[in-house]
């Protein structure tokens, strides 16, 4: 059972994140890169699987910049057996259609029976990208579970909506993205870090995958305008008169926060 | 970090300082307060292969080095002393004595245990009358058929009480030596002795200034026996291998020290440029930027000197002095660090709620501990030919 996680390198959370002005990108220079952590959720639930079932080989994949591959090789030191890194500077600022173009080029290449992302980067937040690799690959999506259940032919799990539970399954080869219901990940330990300097680490570029990163005949988003984030102005400030409840309730369902 | 580490070693501490972060600095003002060592984080340590870091893979360790376990230490240390501690002297003091000089059935019934985190060890080498000056040791053990008995006390022991620890390798007088020249000496031995043996008693804990979540008993010892194969070493080799653990151990506190003034630094850089005074943030005035900027410089010249001294341990140098200066550059560092630290939080630094305040309690023993900074001025004097 070969899977494939895919990981990626974000602005850390806990930092100042800010996009550059001129390019409409990620400043990766104003905060500290790290794997993003849905990522590694994702990540924990395959090796979690190769724990317990020896034939499971698990392999991570990015596309990124070179800039990328210390964090893409924390996937390595935390278990996995392999890393693929589409590193291309053709493909900066790539949108969500050509990432899926190359990943599922390259997933098609490694050769995968589960696919396991997470449902949504903390930096795009576009969170369509798992549906739209498994339309590239033709085969099963199950998104945003929050428990999953891996066999040898199948994978399901557990989909949360607002007011039910979705018990969803597919047979494999399959796609499917976790969400942060899912247990944390565990910790990389000094073992796996130098075993991490062994393990196959591949780099390609989108010419090897035979992507074409500018391709006109393909749709794709483009940005029209960026502009700073607006500072924060003064929030209302509601003076209990003996109706302060009724105007905080009022302000809630105007703004449709409730 | 510095340019001298491996992009492993980075990785290692960078790990060590997410581990310390989410794990473990959340548990530390409760574990501080109700002076209690965390077992759950130490199980959790033993699982990140931190206690093995510097044994090899056949005990279950991590096939690491010295170098590897300062990293550790000080990325634990920038939050919590305590637990920086006792990883120290879990590995230093605990396994380190059985994997060097341990035989190889000592080694096999102990190390994969300790090595793991699942059990904890202490030394018992300090006495009310004997800590650096060793050779005043009267803790004694006689052998009487195929058992050492042992009678004596022993005080300030790390690690000697928590609920996993299983035993306690205790320095204690075996006998006498005449020197060539008639002089008469202690003939010194360590001795592994388990806990819960008759007789061996762990007192409660220590009411300590600093820290408070580290394990730290006094023992006494009261016509223990434990059988003749539970001597570590040879029989009369106790200091010299001893004074090989104190060596290294200052490299370790030193490492330690580098960590808590990192913490004071960090602290007092991200409180400087949000806590404003008379309008602007505190960092804009000159003295209070030339402070940090002075904190920055000690622990730089603390942790290049604590990375000389381990690079020399794990190259098979020579390393007495630097150990020593590195011990006597960095707990130096941790204690103007954490007191300047706490200048800089004014009130808040005085709350024992706040990371700087537990650093001001918890660095003074950083001068003291693992040779007072005395002792290390006398070893850095020696070395150099001054008697």
């Amino acid at each position: 059972m070969k899977i494939i996680v895919l990981v990626k390198e974000v602005p850390d959370t806990y930092g100042d994140r800010k996009l550059d002005l001129e390019t409409g990108l990620a400043d990766r220079a104003a905060s500290e890169a790290v794997l993003d952590e849905i990522g590694e959720r994702a990540l924990e639930v395959a090796l979690s699987f190769a724990d317990a079932h020896d034939d499971a080989e698990v392999v991570v994949m990015s596309m990124a910049p070179e800039t990328a591959a210390p964090t893409i090789r924390k996937g390595l030191a935390m278990g996995a057996a392999a890393a693929v890194h589409i590193a291309d500077p053709g493909l900066a600022g790539a949108d969500l259609g050509l990432t899926a173009r190359v990943l599922a080029a390259a997933i098609r290449r490694t050769g995968f029976d589960l696919v396991i992302a997470g449902n949504l980067s903390t930096d795009g937040s576009g969170g369509v990208l798992p549906a739209m690799l498994a339309e590239l690959l033709d085969v099963p999506n199950a998104t945003a579970l929050s428990s999953i259940e891996i066999t040898a032919d199948s994978v399901s799990g557990t989909r949360s909506a607002d007011d039910a539970t979705m018990r969803v399954s597919a047979t494999l080869p399959a796609v499917v993205s976790i969400t942060e219901a899912m247990p944390s990940a565990r910790f990389p330990n000094f073992k796996g870090i130098m075993a991490a300097k062994k393990k196959p680490f591949e780099t390609l570029t989108a010419a090897d995958l035979g992507v074409e990163p500018h391709d006109l005949s393909v749709a794709m988003s483009i940005m029209t305008a960026i502009a700073e984030k607006p500072a924060r102005a003064a929030g209302l400030k509601v003076t209990d008169e003996g109706d302060g409840g009724t105007r905080i309730a009022e302000y809630l369902v105007e703004n449709r926060l409730v | 970090m510095m340019h001298d580490l491996s992009p492993e070693e980075v990785q290692l501490y960078d790990m060590v300082c997410e581990f310390a972060d989410t794990v473990v600095a959340p548990q530390s003002y409760e574990a501080d307060r109700s002076h209690t060592l965390s077992m759950d984080v130490v199980a959790q340590m033993g699982e990140l292969g931190l206690f093995g870091l510097p044994f090899p893979e056949q005990y279950g360790g991590q096939g690491g080095d010295y170098m590897a376990l300062g990293l550790a230490i000080e990325a634990l240390a920038r939050v919590d002393q305590s637990i920086a501690i006792t990883l120290e002297a879990a590995v230093g003091l605990g396994a380190m004595p059985i994997f060097r000089h341990g035989t190889e059935e000592q080694k096999a019934e102990r190390l994969p245990d300790l090595v793991a985190g699942r059990a904890l060890a202490g030394f018992g080498l300090t006495e009310s009358e004997a800590g650096s000056d060793a050779g005043a040791t009267r803790t004694t053990a006689v052998l009487d058929g195929d058992e050492w008995v042992v009678n004596g006390s022993k005080q300030f022991i790390t690690n000697s009480g928590t609920p996993i620890t299983s035993f306690v390798t205790v320095t204690a007088v075996t006998g006498e030596r005449t020197r060539p020249d008639g002089s008469v000496s202690k003939e010194l031995s360590t001795i592994i002795v388990p806990n819960g043996t008759p007789g061996f008693t762990v007192a409660p804990g220590y009411d300590k200034s600093g820290w408070r979540a580290s394990d730290t008993h006094p023992l006494t010892f009261d016509d223990v026996r434990v059988p003749a194969a539970n001597l570590l070493g040879e029989r009369g080799r106790g200091f010299a291998n001893f004074l090989r653990a104190l060596d290294e151990g200052r490299v370790a506190i030193a490492a330690l020290a580098t960590g808590a003034a990192q913490g004071c630094l960090d602290e007092a850089v991200a409180y400087a440029k949000t806590r404003n005074v008379f309008g602007v943030p505190i960092a804009s005035h000159q003295y209070i930027a030339f402070t940090i900027a002075q904190m920055q410089a000690r622990v730089h010249t603390s942790r290049l000197a604590w990375h000389d001294a381990a690079r020399r341990v794990d190259a098979g140098l020579p390393f007495k002095k630097e150990a020593a200066i590195a011990k006597l550059v960095a707990s130096d560092a941790a204690m103007l660090n954490a007191r300047d630290a706490t200048q800089i939080f004014g009130g808040m630094g005085f709350m024992n709620e706040s990371l700087v305040a537990r650093h001001y309690r918890d660095s003074k023993i950083l001068e003291i501990g693992e040779g007072t900074n005395e002792v290390q001025l006398m070893v850095i004097a020696r070395e150099l030919g001054l008697e």
